[in-house]
């Protein structure tokens, strides 16, 4: 009897037996997406490097996948990407990480690559919480909940992540759902055709933490209400503030093609050297 | 048309900090990292003009964190790579220079000192980072630091500084002060030919369990990114193979000792002094621009026949223990002079005290460069 293997096994480190990941945890889905995506386009993993921070998300790639990994400090993995970049031009880099991890202790790197259109793909991984110190209010977290840290309910607001990048200058960004594999997939991979940065933000189950906070309780029922209050962008458009309210709003929300960082360092070398002659 | 030299071989009058870019570009730096900082910024300015001619990438980036961490990215990416800074930078760096020490990457940091704390005066030198280079980042580790005290040695320092990283894999600083990153003098930058370079060794083939990437006292071949090696470098603990391991005891024992033994054995290697203090009862013993009013000190001490003599630290970290012991042994006394309230005299003090009585002189007032006449009046008091 032959033994099945996942289409994807392919991708992985051989010496990793088991992931870190929580049951009922959104990783797994996005990983396949991720890789999906990779295969779809053609690319080996050679093709690509990966970068990650500190969190939950941040170990997708580090130790998972058989790649080029770079596991970073807590809020970095941007920065370091972004040297990568410069110094491997041809090679897609990715940085997978949390919304802890981007936008609170890193959320400076992350609005200034999107302003510097630098050609790098963010997966961000957004599960409303800091799910691996164990369950502590995020810059995500919704108003109102309660958390370990906010026991009487979170006074803060919460960051609309995929609006800040935009806004920012990112020239590809996206958001969408665990409960979206296939629209994922398909703007993973706009993402990495997208010369500029890229980030797609993936609104992502955390049971243990999050649903257990948000009393949603198990996997299935958070998928269940990503399902039911999933709002494509183009109608939000339409829809009064109120009417949102509780709302995700999916979709992308900007593809634009304009100067990348990196191109125009080279282009900007070439005409100065030609000039010289 | 001839083709442009790439480095600006000749005799110069130039400030330190101009010294340094032509030492980056000599050692054939391709990236560097900065933001603007007094007294460094000239560093990265002119960098800005002469990297890009030279073939180097360079990132003006939001703060110093993310210049730390964008250069070792570009380390990792296989490129000799540097940031620049002063005091200030070098405290938000501290974090991510313990990644670099972690993850083994040759790197190279300026700090152009300056005085503080906090923000201190910005355009004043002051020898304020001695310790904090050294014992900044959380957990026990070794790098390397070295002290110019001219516009030559910005130059010929950050080239050595390049070779050191590259040779052991770790971050080296060059510990300029304001004083000597502005000081402005004769610098002789020789012919390209004359000029040594090393460059990191590089992992060749086979999967990173088959390779010991990581944890090699005699410093391993470096898994550089893009090349299929399929590399697995992380900031948290791991073992030889870049595994990451938070439950193997003695996994964690090695993860810390194993990069602190790669620089300690080659210590006598790494290590640079100047010593000129045979038949003297009293060794002053200083590094960076001090070390030039100590100079003339002792000149004028000996000239009125008082056995005084110098060791200069070229090399503050690893630390020139044995070099300061044999100094110790030899004379009455020592008299550690520094522009900071004493940052190395601990250290100094610890191999010398032993032997001879071990003294203390600062600057005058601090931020003000050791006036001659005032170390002389010292050396009398001590020798009368």
């Amino acid at each position: 009897m032959s033994e099945k293997i996942h289409p994807l096994k392919k991708h992985m480190r051989p010496e990793v037996k088991k992931t870190t990941f929580c049951p009922g945890c959104g990783a797994g889905i996005i990983t396949q997406a991720l890789l999906r995506a990779i295969d779809e386009l053609g690319l080996t993993m050679d093709d690509c490097v990966f970068v990650s921070g500190i969190g939950c998300s941040a170990w997708i790639p580090s130790p998972l996948l058989n790649v080029d990994t770079l596991h970073t400090t807590h809020g970095r993995p941007i920065a370091y990407a972004s040297g990568v970049k410069l110094g491997l031009p041809d090679k897609h880099v990715i940085v997978v990480s949390g919304d802890g991890d981007l936008s609170a202790i890193g959320g400076n790197h992350l609005i200034h690559a999107a302003r510097r259109n630098i050609d790098l793909t963010v997966i961000l991984v957004n599960n409303g919480i800091y799910g691996m110190t164990g369950g502590q209010t995020a810059p995500t977290t919704p108003h109102g909940l309660t958390t370990i840290t906010s026991p009487y309910g979170n006074v803060e607001h919460e960051f609309d992540i995929a609006r800040l990048v935009t806004a920012a200058g990112g020239s590809y960004v996206a958001r969408w759902t665990a409960y979206h594999p296939r629209q994922l997939t398909k703007s993973i991979k706009k993402g990495l055709q997208k010369k500029g940065f890229a980030m797609i933000e993936v609104i992502s189950q955390c049971p243990v933490q999050f649903g257990r906070a948000s009393k949603q309780g198990s996997a299935v029922n958070m998928l269940k209400n990503y399902k039911q209050n999933g709002v494509r962008i183009e109608k939000a458009a339409k829809m009064e503030a109120a009417e949102l309210q509780g709302k995700i709003v999916e979709g992308e929300f900007a593809d634009l093609d304009k100067p990348e960082l990196v191109a125009s360092c080279a282009a900007a070398l070439q005409a100065r050297m030609g000039g010289n002659k | 048309m001839g083709e442009a030299k790439r480095i600006n071989t000749g005799t110069h009058f130039m400030m330190g900090n101009q010294a340094c870019v032509e030492g980056v570009i000599a050692a054939g730096c391709g990236f560097a990292a900065g933001y603007p900082i007094t007294p460094a910024s000239e560093v990265f300015n002119f960098l800005c003009r002469q990297m890009p001619k030279a073939g180097g990438t360079l990132l003006q980036t939001e703060d110093e964190i993310s210049a730390v961490c964008s250069a070792i990215g570009a380390s990792w990416a296989g490129l000799k790579s540097m940031t620049v800074t002063s005091g200030p930078g070098i405290s938000l760096m501290q974090e991510n220079i313990g990644m670099a020490v972690a993850t083994e990457t040759p790197l190279v940091i300026v700090d152009v000192q300056r005085l503080g704390p906090s923000t201190g005066v910005p355009s004043v030198g002051l020898a304020g980072d001695m310790v904090q280079v050294a014992r900044g980042s959380h957990g026990d580790y070794q790098i390397v630091a070295i002290c110019p005290e001219s516009p030559q040695e910005m130059f010929d320092m950050t080239v050595k500084a390049f070779n050191l990283a590259e040779e052991y894999r770790v971050p080296v600083f060059v510990m300029a002060e304001g004083f000597v990153g502005h000081m402005r003098e004769r610098v002789v930058i020789p012919d390209e030919s004359e000029i040594k370079l090393v460059r990191r060794k590089i992992a060749e083939g086979g999967v990173p369990l088959t390779r010991c990437d990581f944890l090699d006292p005699d410093v391993a071949p470096m898994p550089i990114f893009g090349r299929g090696l399929k590399a697995h470098v992380t900031s948290s603990c791991h073992d030889e193979h870049g595994s990451r391991n938070l439950s193997d005891p003695d996994v964690m024992h090695r993860y810390i000792m194993k990069p602190i033994e790669k620089i300690l054995k080659k210590r006598d290697r790494i290590v640079e002094v100047e010593a000129d203090y045979e038949g003297a009862k009293l060794v002053l013993i200083s590094y960076g621009a001090v070390s030039r009013s100590s100079r003339q000190a002792v000149a004028m001490a000996r000239a009125e026949g008082l056995k005084v003599g110098t060791l200069r630290l070229k090399t503050a970290w690893p630390f020139p223990d044995k070099e300061v012991r044999t100094a110790a042994e030899s004379a009455d006394f020592i008299l550690v002079l520094e522009n900071n309230t004493g940052q190395m005299y601990p250290y100094i003090k610890a191999e010398s005290a032993h032997a001879c009585k071990t003294l203390f002189l600062g600057p005058q007032l601090l931020g003000q460069i050791h006036d001659p006449q005032y170390i002389l009046a010292k050396i009398r008091e001590i020798l009368k």
